[in-house]
C-alpha cells in the first residue's frame, strides 16, 4: 500500500501546455499510469502518441475511467479546472499551479465541503509512491527511494532537500506528499499524518512545516495521539514579521504564526524536532534507530 | 499591491461609504486653493504607501488655507520616514487636503482572508485609531470578529449585529450596516487582501464617517483588474524590492544582514536563512529565483543581492528541477560580470544538471566554495566571511 497515489493510480492532467506537457512526460516517464489529457482545441488528439486527448474532463472519465486528476492550469482558470474535477466525481485532486487568487481558493474550499473529492494544494509539488512507481507532480522522480518513511510538506524544493537527506541514509519513503504554500488549501497536515497513521506501510512520518497560520499547531494536537514518531522541523526562524515569504501562507501575522510557537507545540506533542533542516535525515535516522 | 489613501477613498465613496470631503494636491498652491474651497480649516495628509504616518508629521491639523499651504510645502518632494519604512523613508508626491470631522468615538473596521478560518472576516473594535496589532495582542476581546460565508458573504442581519456589538447607537445601526456591508464588496469585487478603516468615526453630530481608508489587493489577482494595476505606484517600494519584482523573483531585504542568499523555491530559501543564521552569519536577504527563472533572470538577481551593501558574501542554494543548474550557474557568472562583484560564493547545486552548473561557476574565475550537502553549508559561509565590518 501507500497514501494517495500507487499502482493503482490512474491519472488525467488538465492543462498540456509547455510545462503541463513536460512533466506529463515526466509523470509517465517514472512509471505512472497516464489515462487522459485534457487541452482545450486538443481533444482527439493523442499525448505522446498514446494517452487520448479530451476537451472536458467529463468525457474523459466517462471514457478513461481515471482516479486521480492533476492540474497545471494557469492561474486565472486553475480554480475553474478544480471545480470541473470535482464535479467530475474525481476522488483526488492535486493541483500544482501557483499564485491562484486566495478568494478563488475561499470558493474552492467551500465547494469541496460534502463532495467526495480530496484536493491536494494549490501551490504543491504533488505525492508521490516510490515503491508502486507512481509520481502524481513535479518533484524528481530519482532522488526518492522505496522504504517505510511518509514525508508531508508545505514546501517544494525544501521537500527535495529532506528526501535527498533520507536516501543517502539509505531511509527510503513510502509516500511523500505536498501539501502546498497557499493560506487556504484542500488537504492539512492532520488529514496526512491521519493517513500515515493508518497505513500499515508506514513507520515513521517526516513533517516539514513554516511559518504563517496555525496548521502546524492543528498537527500538534493530532500528534498527541499518534503511535507512530513524527520528525517535525519548522522554517523561517529567521523571516521577519508581516512580510510573504514567496508563499502566500508564509507570513507572520501573529504570535501563533512563528516558528517558535510551531515548534513548541510540536515538541510539547511528542514530535521529534530537527533543529536545523540540514538535519532531517539524521534526526530520523536517531528517530528510527530507537525503534529497532 | 497597495493604494493609496486617496486612491482607496474614491473606491469607498463609489461604493456608498460615506467619507469625508476631500481633493488631492501635488503642490502647495494646489494644497492652498483645495484648503480654501473645504473651508480653510483642513487636515493635510501625506500620501504614502506606509502607516504611522501621524506620530512621523506626516497628517497635520491646520487652521487656514495660508497654514495648509505651508504644511504641504513641508511635505512634498520629501520622504516620509515611519516606523514601517527604512531610514530612508517614502518619497511624499501628493497630499490630501480632507475637511476636519468632528469626532465623537473612534471605532477600527477591516475586512480581510483568515487562512484559518478559510474565509474572509470582518473585524471590528472601539478601540479605534490604535494600531490594530497591538490591540490584537492585548486586548483581543476588544476586537469582534464576524466569519463571512466563503459562497454568500454577509447577511444584512449580521451587519447590524455587529453595528450593534461594535456600539452604534441604535439610529445609526442601520447605517453602520450598510457600511460593513459596503466595505465587504469593496474587499471582495477588488480582490483586496485587507480594506481598512481606521478610524470609523462616529461624529458629534451623530454621522458615520470613514476618515482613513486603506486597501492592499492581491498581486495574484491583478490579471483582473487592470484599473486597479493602473494605480500602482512602484515609487513608494524601496529601490532593490522595485528591481526584484520587475525582474520576477520573490526578494525580502532583512536587516542587519551580511550572507546575501540566492535559492530556488521559498521553504528552501527559508531553510537556507535558518541555516546561515545558526552559523553566527545572518542572512541578508529572502530570494526565491522561481521555479522558472532564465539566465537573465538569475543575473539580475545575482546583480540584486550584490548591490546591497550590507552583503559581503554569496550562498547560491539551488535544488535543480524545472530550473537547471547549469542555467542557474550561467546567470550567477553573468550577474557577477555585469556587476563587478568579487564576492566570496558558497554553492551548493543539487538535481537537473548540477555537475554543469558545477564546472561552469569552477570555470568562471570566481571565488567559489563548493558543497556537497546542506549540512556543511553553516561552517563554509562562516569560513567564507571576512572579519564583521571588513571592506569588499
Amino acid at each position: 500500500m501507500s497514501v494517495l497515489v500507487g499502482k493503482n493510480t490512474r491519472l488525467l492532467v488538465q492543462g498540456l501546455g509547455r510545462e503541463g506537457s513536460f512533466h506529463a512526460g515526466r509523470c509517465r516517464a517514472y512509471g505512472t499510469n497516464m489515462v487522459a489529457g485534457i487541452h482545450p482545441g486538443r481533444g482527439g488528439t493523442r499525448f505522446e502518441d498514446s494517452v487520448p486527448v479530451f476537451e472536458s474532463v467529463r468525457e474523459a472519465v466517462d471514457a478513461t475511467d481515471p482516479n486521480v486528476g492533476l492540474v497545471f492550469v494557469p492561474a486565472p482558470a486553475a480554480a475553474d479546472a478544480i471545480v470541473e474535477q470535482i464535479d467530475a466525481g474525481l476522488p483526488l485532486v492535486v493541483s500544482i499551479t501557483e499564485g491562484i487568487p486566495v478568494l478563488d481558493m475561499v470558493k474552492v474550499r467551500a465547494y469541496l465541503e460534502g463532495k467526495r473529492t480530496r484536493l491536494l494544494g494549490a501551490n504543491c509539488p504533488g505525492v508521490i509512491t516510490p515503491g508502486e512507481h507512481a509520481k502524481v507532480g513535479i518533484m524528481p522522480g530519482d532522488i526518492h527511494k522505496p522504504g517505510r518513511v511518509g514525508v508531508v510538506s508545505r514546501s517544494g524544493t525544501l521537500t527535495y532537500e529532506a528526501v535527498v537527506q533520507l536516501s543517502s541514509l539509505g531511509i527510503g519513503q513510502s509516500t511523500c506528499v505536498g501539501i502546498g504554500g497557499d493560506p487556504i488549501n484542500g488537504t492539512s497536515f492532520v488529514d496526512v499524518l491521519k493517513l500515515f497513521e493508518a497505513d500499515r506501510d508506514t513507520d515513521a512520518v517526516v513533517m516539514i512545516g513554516e511559518i504563517g497560520g496555525t496548521r502546524e499547531q492543528e498537527a500538534a494536537e493530532f500528534i498527541r495521539s499518534m503511535k507512530k514518531p513524527v520528525i517535525a522541523t519548522i522554517v523561517g526562524q529567521t523571516a521577519p514579521p508581516g512580510r510573504r515569504m514567496g508563499h502566500a501562507g508564509a507570513i507572520i501575522t501573529g504570535k501563533a504564526a512563528l516558528a517558535s510557537e510551531k515548534i513548541a507545540a510540536l515538541k510539547a506533542a511528542g514530535a521529534h524536532i530537527a533543529d536545523s533542516p540540514a538535519d532531517i535525515g539524521k534526526v530520523t535516522r536517531e528517530v528510527l534507530g530507537h525503534q529497532d | 499591491m497597495k493604494l493609496h489613501e486617496y486612491q482607496a477613498k474614491e473606491i469607498f465613496a463609489r461604493y456608498g461609504i460615506p467619507v469625508a470631503r476631500s481633493e488631492i494636491a501635488s503642490t502647495p498652491a494646489e494644497a492652498k486653493s483645495a484648503a480654501e474651497r473645504l473651508g480653510g480649516k483642513v487636515v493635510v495628509k501625506a500620501q504614502v504607501h506606509a502607516g504611522g504616518r501621524g506620530k512621523a508629521g506626516g497628517v497635520k491639523l491646520v487652521a487656514n488655507a495660508a497654514e495648509a499651504e505651508s504644511a504641504a510645502a513641508g511635505m512634498l518632494g520629501r520622504n516620509l520616514v515611519t516606523h514601517q519604512t527604512t531610514a530612508r523613508g517614502v518619497p511624499v508626491r501628493k497630499v490630501l487636503i480632507a475637511e476636519t470631522t468632528p469626532i465623537a468615538t473612534e471605532l477600527y473596521l477591516a475586512v480581510t482572508v483568515d487562512g484559518d478560518a478559510r474565509a474572509p472576516v470582518i473585524m471590528g473594535s472601539r478601540a479605534g485609531g490604535m494600531d490594530i496589532e497591538t490591540v490584537a495582542a492585548e486586548h483581543p476581546e476588544r476586537i469582534i470578529r464576524v466569519k463571512a460565508d466563503p459562497s454568500y458573504g454577509i447577511w444584512p442581519y449580521g451587519a447590524r449585529d455587529m453595528a450593534r456589538a461594535l456600539g452604534f447607537p441604535p439610529k445609526l445601526v442601520r447605517e453602520a450596516a450598510d457600511l460593513i456591508l459596503n466595505l465587504y464588496r469593496v474587499f471582495v469585487d477588488n480582490d483586496c487582501t485587507l480594506a481598512e478603516i481606521n478610524p470609523l468615526v462616529i461624529t458629534t453630530d451623530g454621522r458615520v464617517v470613514a476618515v482613513d481608508s486603506k486597501l492592499n489587493i492581491e498581486d495574484d489577482a491583478l490579471f483582473r483588474h487592470a484599473d486597479l494595476k493602473a494605480l500602482a505606484d512602484p515609487e513608494q517600494q524601496d529601490e532593490l524590492q522595485r528591481r526584484a519584482e520587475a525582474a520576477g523573483v520573490k526578494y525580502v531585504k532583512l536587516e542587519n544582514g551580511r550572507v546575501g542568499c540566492m535559492v530556488n523555491g521559498a521553504g528552501l530559501a527559508m531553510a537556507t536563512m535558518d541555516i546561515t543564521e545558526k552559523a553566527g552569519t545572518p542572512p541578508a536577504n529572502f530570494l526565491d529565483v522561481g521555479g522558472s527563472a532564465n539566465e537573465d533572470r538569475i543575473a539580475e538577481a545575482f546583480k540584486l543581492l550584490v548591490s546591497d551593501a550590507d552583503v559581503r558574501a554569496i550562498f547560491v542554494n539551488i535544488f535543480g528541477g524545472i530550473l537547471r543548474c547549469d542555467i542557474a550557474a550561467r546567470g550567477v557568472v553573468q550577474g557577477a560580470r555585469e556587476s563587478g562583484s568579487r564576492l566570496h560564493i558558497v554553492a551548493l547545486l543539487r538535481g537537473t544538471n548540477a555537475e554543469d552548473g558545477r564546472r561552469i561557476l569552477a570555470d568562471s574565475g570566481l571565488k567559489v566554495t563548493f558543497l556537497d550537502d546542506l549540512s556543511q553549508a553553516g561552517a563554509a559561509v562562516a569560513a567564507t566571511l571576512p572579519a564583521q565590518g571588513a571592506r569588499r
